[in-house]
């Protein structure tokens, strides 16, 4: 499947990811443009034909908000049983993945997914497990008629040799048009398969050992300017405390 | 509590900071008594490691006493006299089952940035940039310690702090070195560099079997205290080609391991080292590696080279054909902290070596950034240097 092609993290836009090469060009034609026209010359006459026609092209591509789909795996040093156990709970689902504030198992199949959104939008929907074989696998979906469309699943493979389990999750999810659609779009970062990859691991670090490694307030020293400007333009790049002990120090940290 | 912290190339300030928490069910804090600065800060101190943030908290060498524990740390109880290994390893991942300590799979907070640069992520290490962890560093009052239940070594009274120091990286790292050699009956073993590292692979050599080593430096201070550690050394500014005096020096064989206990910072003449030292300066590289091509170079056909200095990125002009040709093994690593600190502190205890003669220096903390700047510049004859984080706080 084509969706493994992009190294260790498959992901893919539904609609032929244009959404990228669409900004691209438009920007990149109309630099071209212009600075083809402020050439005055031949060669310039033809960088700008050229700029205008990738502005062209880039009008050309609709905007639908695009079906988001992740993918990841990684191997796991507990036996598939013991994965798989983590797993069904799926009260559990909220430690390691960043986007959700909490789950509600309402009977075996059915439960109500709370998640953060962005400036402090809390986003809820009930879910069905539609799948399930022990050990193996289990699939879900949010319910007809949730806003939020989404599906994820989860397979559980025993590695070879010893080595553990294979765990690949996928999720799906169709954000809504307007500006919930954006704050949906936002769920997972600015960087979809990023973040299951990193949950992922989270997910990992939590069966084996009990807690997710993290640095977030620890002591430091004045962090210059320039420090500060990254940590504000780039928070997915920093560890994230997704488990409850951690939490508790961050708010301390936001406090003071 | 004072802290030693980097805020540039050249620029590192004591300043005070919050004191440590615990942050994690298995974490300890420790209040430390005594820390050193490593050879391989200097590789910081000089801004070659990427992805440092002005603020960050140096040093990965410490030992001290535990004040406070995490309430999955079941090993350890507060006052208990602990060194604290450089590596930060989770016990539980395949890689620490295979007391592939250094390798651990679970410890970087900040894997993502290490896969980037190199495939797979090493553990997190203390004080030692973002790509590894971005863990506070011990070279200050008190440090938090990760996975407190797999790391620190307890140490019975009655050793002084100077003899266990440096289980928690120089001494464990020139053992590897040296174990990494494989030595036989009969073996020389060359080791480039006689830094503290370097020191400790000779003394390690010597106590693994190795016939005769060589020990190669241009400074007369280190190259003296590895003759006392039983080597033969050379002295690379006084002879104009080492790899001939090593040809000489074992009769045309070549030394059968050979150790760069040198790194990304390698100093020379050779047009080689101007190369990488202009490809450095303009920020095309980050190591300088006329060591390592020399160890290529020199070592016999079949023969080892032992890699415990530190490198960053990428390396050119490194005699591949000769590697593959003379089917040479290279074996590095950052050291597997957890195999070695036990046996080599009952070395210690025996009496089989001291590993406080490399000390040179012993300064209070807020001397610390002149103790950087002594050690690059090997001012004052300087081989080591050891912090006191309280030695003022006692004096006040």
């Amino acid at each position: 499947m084509d969706n493994y092609s992009n190294g260790r993290y498959g992901w893919r836009l539904s609609n032929g990811s244009k959404a990228l090469p669409r900004w691209g060009a438009l920007l990149g034609g109309s630099a071209l443009a212009v600075y083809g026209i402020s050439r005055h010359s031949k060669s310039g006459a033809a960088l700008a034909a050229a700029g205008g026609f990738l502005v062209y092209g880039g009008s050309r591509i609709t905007s639908q908000p695009a079906e988001i789909h992740a993918e990841s795996s990684f191997t796991v040093n507990v036996s598939p049983e013991e994965a798989y156990r983590f797993w069904t709970n799926l009260e559990n689902l909220p430690r390691f993945m960043s986007h959700l504030q909490s789950v509600r198992m309402i009977d075996d199949r059915h439960s109500e997914w709370t998640a953060r959104g962005p400036m402090q939008l809390r986003i809820t929907w009930k879910a069905e497990i539609t799948d399930q074989r022990e050990n193996e696998w289990i699939v879900w979906r949010s319910e007809a008629g949730s806003m939020f469309r989404n599906s994820g699943s989860v397979q559980f493979r025993r590695a070879p040799g010893n080595r553990g389990t294979e765990v690949t999750v996928a999720v799906q999810y169709e954000p809504p048009a307007g500006a919930m659609g954006k704050a949906f779009g936002r769920l997972f970062g600015k960087d979809p398969s990023h973040t299951i990859y990193e949950d992922l691991r989270h997910f990992k670090q939590l069966v084996e050992t009990g807690e997710i490694a993290t640095t977030v307030g620890q002591s430091h020293g004045r962090r210059s300017k320039l420090v500060r400007m990254g940590h504000m333009l780039y928070p997915d790049a920093r560890p994230r405390p997704v488990e409850s002990f951690a939490d508790q120090t961050l708010e301390e940290e936001r406090v003071s | 509590m004072k802290a030693l912290c980097w805020y540039g190339p050249e620029d590192v300030r004591v300043e005070s900071v919050p004191d440590p928490k615990i942050l994690n069910p298995h974490d300890a804090i420790i209040r430390i008594t005594r820390t050193a600065i490593c050879g391989s800060d200097l590789h910081l101190y000089d801004g070659y490691i990427p992805t440092l943030e002005a603020g960050d908290i140096l040093g990965h060498e410490f030992m001290g006493e535990v004040v406070e524990l995490g309430p999955e740390v079941r090993n350890l109880k507060v006052g208990d006299r602990v060194v604290v290994p450089f590596t930060i390893a989770c016990g539980k991942c395949f890689f620490c089952e295979q007391q592939l300590w250094s390798l651990c799979d679970n410890t970087n907070p900040n894997a993502w940035i290490a896969e980037k640069l190199m495939g797979y992520s090493p553990s997190g290490l203390y004080g030692y940039s973002h790509m590894t962890g971005g863990y506070a560093g011990g070279q200050a009052q008190y440090a938090r310690v990760p996975f407190a239940n797999i790391g620190p070594l307890k140490i019975p009274d009655g050793i002084p702090d100077e003899k266990v120091l440096f289980l928690s990286d120089i001494f464990p790292t020139g053992y590897m070195a040296a174990e990494n050699c494989n030595i036989h009956p009969g073996d020389v073993v060359a080791i480039w560099g006689c830094g503290p590292v370097g020191q400790f692979a000779v003394r390690s050599a010597r106590m693994l079997g190795a016939e005769r080593v060589i020990a190669i430096d241009k400074l007369p201070e280190r190259l003296r205290l590895a003759k006392e550690g039983g080597a033969d050394v050379i002295n690379q500014d006084e002879v104009d080609s080492v790899l001939d005096v090593l040809r000489n020096m074992t009769a045309n064989r070549g030394p059968d391991s050979c150790i760069d206990a040198v790194g990304m910072e390698a100093s020379g003449h050779s047009l080689p080292y101007i190369y990488d030292d202009m490809k450095q300066k303009l920020k095309l590289t980050f190591d300088r590696a006329q060591v390592l091509r020399e160890c290529i170079l020199a070592v016999r056909k079949g023969g080892t080279v032992s890699i415990p200095g530190v490198y960053g990125g990428f390396v050119d002009k490194v005699p591949l054909g000769a590697f593959m040709n003379k089917g040479i093994t290279m074996r590095t690593g950052q050291t597997h902290m957890m195999r070695y600190m036990k046996p080599l502190l009952n070395r210690i205890e025996r009496g089989e070596i001291d590993p406080s003669v490399v000390i040179s220096h012993v300064l209070p903390i807020d001397e610390a950034p002149r103790g950087y700047k002594i050690f690059r510049d090997k001012q004052e004859h300087c081989t080591k240097v050891v912090l006191d984080p309280w030695a003022e706080a006692k004096a006040a």
